[in-house]
């Protein structure tokens, strides 16, 4: 533990290829992450935002996504030069990841015991390799046929009779942790038993018993009501707090990342155009863009004037603007924003921006 | 209020529940969604009324019946002093032009393979209008939603999301409604394009003059948009009342709860710290007494036992809370 760094993406390239077309979804995109720190990728569709949480887990859809450059150094390990084999080892107890619909994202079939126990049993399967001894299921009352510990594959047991893993004193210890009402019983539940809320919770669960050193959660309350938002957004202050996790959360709503990030990311287009701390960016926002998504959050009365809309629409990848790619919708564009393109510059300590506004004179 | 647009009591649109075919032969007695559950409300000529709620509360229901979409199970609507909740057939046909719905999803609520006229002048078309007529409205409503004219020809897969939703919008106006429900209109939007289309909406009903209800899940917005709130909880409304008086004062534990959800793009104030767990309650056997009362932190036995109704508990502020009294002057005591 005595590199600071956690991970440090490397002048990241991602393209989606077909026969006729290539479209960078990632543009040279560099973001270094220490332990136990919470960073917000903020951007609209079509930003790069999911395909960068995407691609540091490597779980991009190859093909059509292909890397075009850079590195990944997760720990040390460049995550892109690994195999196959050795980076689902590094997925669940190194880097976990929670999506945007949980009910698309559990198994159908299994109860939330059966998944999270399966969680459990990876982390202490990983922990006992290293040590030398013979290889020992942790749970000799299941026959697993196929799936991980924990699962018994084509029956389907009666709920009354139901086999609980040797994890369940864990598995509702973790449910609880996430705030779920009456434990002992949605460990027997299905995913469709639940609601979306809980779900996300399940999924949370899921992610905390693996104690990952990064959590990846890409719109983690999207999918969720504001009342169930802000429980959501509260597990993922202890999950820092409880387990020194890093979690780099994506989102398209700044008021979120408020609510939990440390730094803040903001992409356009594929690009980085900002990153700051939270506290300085919503202070005095530093890129035209990220002033422009503040103002249009609404937050007057209706008889307290009109919100300042950014106008345009959010650029299309196949045909993107010269030069700054956000000058056609910005209201500071000057010559230099259609000619040249900004690259991006530490215009304050800690505070990196791509514009030609904030270059030194 | 005194003379009001739309007016509704005690509309109630309940789901029947298809049981399972052991519970059909066994003659158990039919269940239903209660996902609409006595609701009364008006709305004033060029008003916005936002009515908030989280999913499952019965508020695109709401909307859709209110425009007789669905046809309530009891209660009545009256629209300009008619009662419109008995029309059938043609009447009903015809009333559609003084009331729209513009839909959430603009990428399914539009076909994609229709050119942006004939999505706007199907309206026009379904009734009757010659072809000197179509041109002219069609041209007016784009200038109303600030589309290109040039546009019109373009297929609905070409435009972007914040264009498609002018064009829905469009097609609502284009037969120069009274009313128009707005379900959701810039959910589906990036958050840049949402502001726009919030701004057009109110241009919209600046210049037309006319009455929208809002329906949302996002306080933010109907805090811009709403002149007046009613909140919604699992088929009821909760609280009523002038938009700045509710979300800066709300009546409601409820509205209390939803409000301090809502998580502000400022990184001092952080919220969820308080929140209250649970989840929204089943529509099809909601709890006993007040709904809200199993989430309750002022919970008392009376609200476990009586439902409380909708009662004006200072002038236009209307509350469904036994303690709304107490909450007003600050005296209510937390149970849990």
């Amino acid at each position: 533990m005595s590199d600071p760094t956690l991970l440090d993406v490397r002048n990241l390239t991602v393209a989606y290829r077909s026969a006729v077309k290539s479209i960078k979804a990632l543009d040279n995109v560099s973001l270094t992450m220490g332990r136990s720190e919470i960073i917000a990728i903020v951007g609209e569709s079509g930003s790069g935002k999911s395909t960068l949480g995407l691609s540091i887990i490597n779980l991009l859809q190859k093909p059509p996504a292909v890397v075009d450059g850079g590195q990944i150094i997760f720990n040390g390990q460049d995550l892109i030069k690994l195999p196959e084999r050795e980076l689902a080892a590094i997925r669940g107890t190194g880097i976990s990841m929670i999506f945007q619909d949980p009910l698309s994202s559990l198994d159908p079939v299994y109860t939330v015991g059966q998944q999270i126990s399966e969680a459990i049993g990876m982390r202490e399967k990983r922990a006992t390799q290293h040590s030398p001894g013979p290889f020992s299921r942790e749970d000799p009352d299941l026959k697993p046929s196929g799936g991980g510990p924990g699962r018994v594959v084509g029956v389907r047991i009666p709920r009354s009779r139901r086999r609980r893993s040797a994890y369940s004193d864990e598995v509702v210890e973790a449910l609880k942790r996430v705030q779920i009402a009456d434990p002992e019983r949605v460990i027997d539940r299905y995913p469709h038993e639940l609601s979306g809320g809980m779900a996300q919770r399940v999924m949370i669960a899921q992610a905390m018993v693996q104690r990952p050193s990064l959590l990846i959660a890409d719109e983690p309350t999207s999918a969720l009501d504001v009342t169930t938002q802000a429980q959501v957004l509260r597990l993922m202050r202890e999950m820092r707090r409880d387990l020194g996790s890093s979690i780099l959360i994506v989102t398209h709503d700044l008021a979120v990342a408020a609510q939990v990030a440390d730094r803040i990311l903001v992409m356009y287009a594929g690009e980085v155009v900002e990153l700051s701390d939270v506290a300085r960016i919503f202070e005095k926002p530093l890129h035209p863009y990220t002033e422009g998504l503040l103002k249009s959050i609404p937050r007057k009365y209706r008889d307290e004037g009109r919100l300042e809309a950014i106008p345009g629409d959010v650029p299309d990848l196949r045909s993107l603007p010269s030069g700054c790619r956000f000058h056609p919708r910005c209201k500071y564009a000057f010559d230099r924003c259609t000619a040249e393109h900004p690259e991006l510059i530490e215009a304050q300590p800690g505070r990196k921006v791509a514009c030609f506004l904030r270059y030194p004179a | 209020m005194t003379e009001e647009l739309l007016k509704v009591d005690q509309l109630v649109k309940y789901f029947p529940v298809r049981g399972s075919f052991s519970d059909q032969i066994r003659r158990k007695p039919r269940l239903n969604v209660r996902a609409v559950d006595g609701v009364s409300l008006s709305i004033a000529p060029n008003e916005t009324l936002g009515v908030v709620g989280e999913s499952g509360s019965g508020k695109t229901t709401l909307g859709r019946t209110v425009l007789m979409l669905e046809r309530p199970t009891s209660g009545t609507i009256t629209f300009r002093g008619e009662t419109i909740s008995n029309l059938k057939g043609e009447q009903l046909r015809q009333l559609r032009k003084r009331m729209q719905i513009v839909f959430q999803n603009p990428y399914s609520s539009l076909d994609p393979r229709a050119r942006a006229k004939d999505i706007i002048a199907e309206p026009l078309r379904a009734f009757g209008k010659g072809r000197r007529d179509i041109d002219e409205e069609v041209g007016r409503v784009l200038a109303a939603v600030s589309l290109p004219e040039d546009s019109i020809f373009r297929f609905a897969h070409e435009f972007s999301g914040g264009q498609r939703q002018r064009i829905a919008i469009a097609r609502a106006l284009v037969l120069s409604p009274d009313f128009v429900v707005l379900d959701e209109p810039t959910s589906a939007l990036d958050s840049s394009v949402q502001a726009q289309i919030l701004n057009l909406l109110r241009k919209i009903q600046d210049e037309l003059g006319l009455s929208f209800m809002l329906i949302t899940h996002n306080v933010d917005v109907v805090k811009y948009m709403a002149h007046r709130i009613a909140v919604m909880y699992c088929g009821k409304l909760v609280e009523v009342g002038d938009t700045r008086s509710v979300l800066q004062s709300p009546l409601h534990p409820y509205t209390l709860l939803l409000v301090a959800s809502v998580p502000k793009p400022d990184p001092t104030k952080k919220v969820g710290e308080t929140s209250a767990g649970g989840e929204v309650p089943s529509a099809v056997n909601p709890p006993v007494g007040c709904r809200f009362n199993p989430r309750c932190p002022y919970a008392q036995d009376v609200c476990r036992r009586e439902e409380p109704l909708l009662r004006e508990v200072a002038p236009g502020r209307w509350s469904a809370c036994h303690f709304a009294e107490e909450l007003k002057d600050g005296s209510a005591p937390v149970t849990t």
